[in-house]
């Protein structure tokens, strides 16, 4: 099959950017998004013009390294999967597909496709854990633990801080990011004793970090490739009520 | 021309000794202590934010040395570990089925077909209920019993059940349990973050490890970091074969570079071959992706009786279905350790039984699970990697068996260490796969996430305050000094050279063909004569590289392929040392199959008399006769016997 793309092209953050036009065929419909990519990339270092910068790295869905702007869905039209999850067979022969960088004012574009997603890292700096050294745990069943309450807290913990929900949001929110946190650990035991300073300091630091507030259209879950629920924000909400209360 | 030289003199594991359930106590209260005065004056890098790394990082910084860490990866949280999937082994007997630290000592000794050293393997039993603990204690949501309790399931090579787990993604859950606690010390300021930064040299002053050379890999600047020792946790090196289940940025770089500048390379031949992976589609494929080995608790494997069987595997009846596994190896069925289960999937296809468009396949089938158990209760355990699997191929594996195929999974060898986990050069320490130490030539499911966990949390805290201990009247380490000089220079020089070749193909075609040859010749099976034919290869290939490998830009820039070429430039010399150390290696054991020594039946024929080693490499010089140093091991709790899986 045969596909027409333009894709973003911006040297580094100074630059403007553009759109840049390729067509690339001889494409078989069981390769990646990504190995289409890697194709036209190959062929253009051959030529010796400059590829095409974007990043991935484990190809299997989660690392959460890999990010397109596909068609105007973070990580294009499959609904849960990451765009290295993402086939030709979803495109259709002699598709133009438009691809851009993940676009908020928190992820500054590092060259072409790639952004600068280091503000997650200082949210969950904020406090996204639970104060433990190594050393000091009691046994693994002392502190028994509700089956779906584990359950919903392993849903919430399988975030891969990819930043679709950022690049989803109008206003560019990482508030489903932060909620998946708070709810991973506020729904277990352990994670109850700090609960209060993490949904306080990690809220703080996502508006620091220049991402947007929630205002609660859904964009971050529909696009999420992971599937993590809006009832996280609504646990995240009522955390911050009962921290902003509370003394 | 020879190929390697051999040592005199035997390499020595400083392995602790009397009984083997003590030696750990015993050690440990012989080791040296730092006092929490003198740990603030002491520096410390960590290369690698993985299970090892990130474990390692955070429990030195709470400990109060300060701490620089660094990844190539944007940020911490996706180093490869993320991207384990079944479980982590642990001997708690929570099962009741008669578990033990013995039993998991015994079942590691006898899966690494007796090429492990005893006292590690021990220690690394000992820890291992620790590190669930700690999990726990951090918020990994391990799957749990309705009773509130932690569940576990089998794994193979083993006979109870001994493995925790959180669904498909125990690795992802245990890395940002690791992750979390090492943010909790960057945002103390006892750690400091450098992630998008790659280590490219080690720095060694008075034949001490005392820094590193990293590029920024944002900026391109060259960085020089200073520290009282180093840790390298950089993890294994299966992008050696171009596909494997590795990310794609996966690399030997930080341990290679050691490795030349002293560091002894342990076992380099020693690779794991993952029985269940999705097979190969087509020649533009870049990575391979794993189905969990916790399949094999409910899937069967089997090929059809008939060769080259057209029908639909739903259409073909039981009774030409050929149960293979079952069949050979009645006692542990399904669940036979890894090497054994893809050896048996390569005779079945080498004979012509093979299935799918590639013929490079067999079948794992869960209708009998399905049947027994009902769908929900199958997609409740394997959900995640049933969708991984659909994704891919296109196919649903509630309806039709799943097609799988051997891949390149783990690398069981890497740097020498000692007990203390240092390598040959004084401060350096290797932790997780990046050393050779716990897994002899077959690391057993669920062992990986075990080890880099024990390393990180559990050994070097201690360890490396035994080393640091004489360290606490050295001031911070310059790197003004005439050795980060001279390191920087020789980085600085390699990205001129790479970048000045300005050839036609691109890096990844010529890494292409290096992991074809590798797989054809260093795979799955191995003879003397395609070893050797190898070696000519390697040194044919490398030298088409670096006449004509097309690097576009420069080195002041985010450049990826810069960074793959670096990378592959080391694997070429590596793969040298693989093939050397597995035609040397005249033994089959493990994962390590020499063709020309097996039983009748097929079996790995170990030879116990020449080769109870651990084969530990001395780098001489590019393209020079390394020098062989052997370690020799001692079994005394596991008497090595057949491993018999019957």
């Amino acid at each position: 099959m045969k596909v027409y793309l333009k894709v973003w092209r911006q040297r580094n953050a100074q630059d403007p950017g553009r759109f840049v036009d390729y067509t690339v065929d001889g494409i078989n419909p069981d390769m990646s998004f990504l190995e289409m990519l890697d194709v036209l990339n190959n062929r253009l270092i051959s030529q010796g013009e400059d590829p095409i910068a974007f990043d991935s790295d484990c190809r299997e869905g989660i690392c959460g390294t890999c990010g397109l702007y596909i068609n105007g869905r973070p990580h294009g039209p499959l609904p849960r999967a990451t765009t290295c999850q993402v086939h030709m067979r979803h495109f259709k022969d002699g598709e133009t597909i438009v691809i851009e960088p993940w676009r908020a004012k928190a992820f500054p574009v590092i060259k072409d496709l790639v952004v600068d997603r280091s503000a997650f890292d200082r949210i969950i700096q904020a406090g996204g854990y639970i104060s433990v050294n190594t050393g000091q745990a009691p046994d693994g069943n002392a502190i028994p633990i509700p089956k779906e309450d584990a359950s919903k807290a392993f849903d919430a913990a399988t975030c891969i801080g990819c930043g679709a929900c950022v690049a989803a949001c109008k206003n560019a929110s990482a508030m489903l990011f932060v909620a998946a946190k708070v709810a991973h650990l506020g729904r277990l035991p352990q994670g109850r004793i700090e609960a209060r300073e993490r949904v306080l300091n990690m809220l703080s630091q996502m508006e620091k970090e220049g991402f947007g507030g929630c205002t609660n259209t859904g964009a971050c879950e529909a696009e999420c490739p992971k599937g993590i629920s809006l009832e996280n924000i609504a646990f995240l909400n009522r955390e911050f009520i009962k921290a902003k209360i509370s003394f | 021309m020879t190929l390697y030289s051999i040592s005199d003199k035997k390499l020595d594991g400083k392995c602790p000794t009397g009984p083997i359930e003590k030696r750990w106590t015993q050690h440990k209260a012989s080791l040296r202590l730092v006092s929490p005065a003198n740990k603030r004056r002491l520096d410390v890098i960590v290369v690698g934010t993985g299970l090892a790394g990130s474990s390692a990082a955070a429990s030195l910084a709470e400990l109060g040395y300060n701490v620089k860490v660094f990844c190539y990866q944007d940020s911490a949280r996706r180093a490869h570990s993320i991207a384990a999937q079944g479980g982590i082994n642990a001997a708690k007997n929570y099962m009741n089925d008669g578990d033990s630290v013995f039993r998991l000592f015994y079942d590691t000794v006898k899966g690494g077909d007796y090429r492990a050293r005893e006292s590690n393997v021990y220690r690394l039993a000992e820890v291992s209920a620790n590190i669930i603990d700690q999990c726990v204690a951090q918020g990994v949501p391990f799957a749990r019993e309705y009773g509130g309790y932690l569940d576990n399931r089998s794994f193979g090579g083993v006979q109870v059940s001994r493995t925790f787990y959180a669904k498909g993604q125990t690795g992802q859950q245990l890395l940002l349990g690791a992750y979390q606690a090492l943010m909790r010390q960057v945002a103390r300021g006892q750690a400091v973050l450098y992630s998008s930064h790659e280590m490219l040299d080690l720095v060694v002053i008075d034949g001490k490890a005392r820094g590193i050379i990293a590029r920024n890999l944002i900026t391109g600047e060259l960085e020089r970091h200073g520290a009282h020792a180093v840790v390298l946790c950089t993890g294994g090196y299966g992008n050696v074969f171009f596909l494997s289940t590795n990310a794609k940025n996966s690399n030997a770089t930080a341990i290679w570079r050691a490795h030349r500048r002293g560091a002894f390379f342990g076992n380099p031949c020693f690779t794991q071959i993952h029985p269940t992976c999705i097979p190969v589609s087509g020649d533009y494929q870049s990575k391979l992706t794993l189905m969990s080995e916790s399949l094999r608790n409910d899937g069967r494997i089997w090929v059809p009786k008939k060769k080259d069987d057209p029908r639909k595997p739903t259409e073909i009846p039981e009774e030409e279905r050929d149960y293979y596994l079952e069949r050979r190896y009645p006692a542990f069925g399904n669940l036979v350790p890894r090497d054994v289960a893809s050896r048996a999937a390569k005779e079945r296809c080498d004979a012509g039984y093979g299935v799918g468009p590639s013929k490079m396949a067999v079948y794992l089938d869960f209708s009998d699970a399905i049947k027994r158990m009902g769908r929900a209760a199958i997609e409740a355990k394997y959900g995640n990697l049933f969708e991984i699997y659909q994704l891919i191929t296109d196919e649903n594996p509630y309806e039709t068996p799943m097609r799988i195929y051997p891949a390149v999974h783990y690398t069981m060898g890497g740097l020498w260490v000692d007990y203390n986990l240092m390598s040959t050069i004084p401060g350096l320490f290797v932790c997780g796969e990046a050393n050779f130490s716990d897994h002899g030539a077959n690391r057993l499911g669920a062992s990986a996430l075990m080890q880099g966990l024990a390393d990180g949390y559990f050994v070097l805290p201690y360890t490396i305050g035994d080393y640091l201990a004489d360290d606490i009247r050295t001031p911070k380490i310059d790197t003004r000094h005439e050795a980060f000089e001279e390191a920087e220079k020789s980085v600085n020089e390699r990205i001129e050279k790479l970048l000045s070749v300005r050839g036609k193909t691109p890096v990844d075609v010529l890494h292409r063909k290096l992991g074809l040859t590798m797989w054809d010749y260093c795979g799955m099976s191995r003879n003397a004569e395609g070893l050797k034919k190898a070696l000519q290869i390697i040194d044919d290939l490398e030298d088409e590289f670096w006449k004509d490998v097309a690097v576009p830009g420069t080195g002041k820039e985010w450049n990826r392929e810069l960074e793959k070429a670096g990378r592959v430039a080391d694997f070429f010399e590596l793969a040298r040392l693989m093939c050397l150390d597995a035609l040397h290696r005249e033994e089959s054991c493990g994962g390590h199959f020499r063709e020309e020594y097996q039983t009748e039946d097929g079996e790995a024929l170990r030879r116990d008399d020449l080769f109870s080693y651990v084969a530990a490499w001395e780098y001489t010089g590019h393209r020079q006769p390394p020098v062989l140093h052997k370690e020799d091991l001692i079994f005394e709790y596991c008497k090595p016997t057949v491993r018999s899986y019957k």
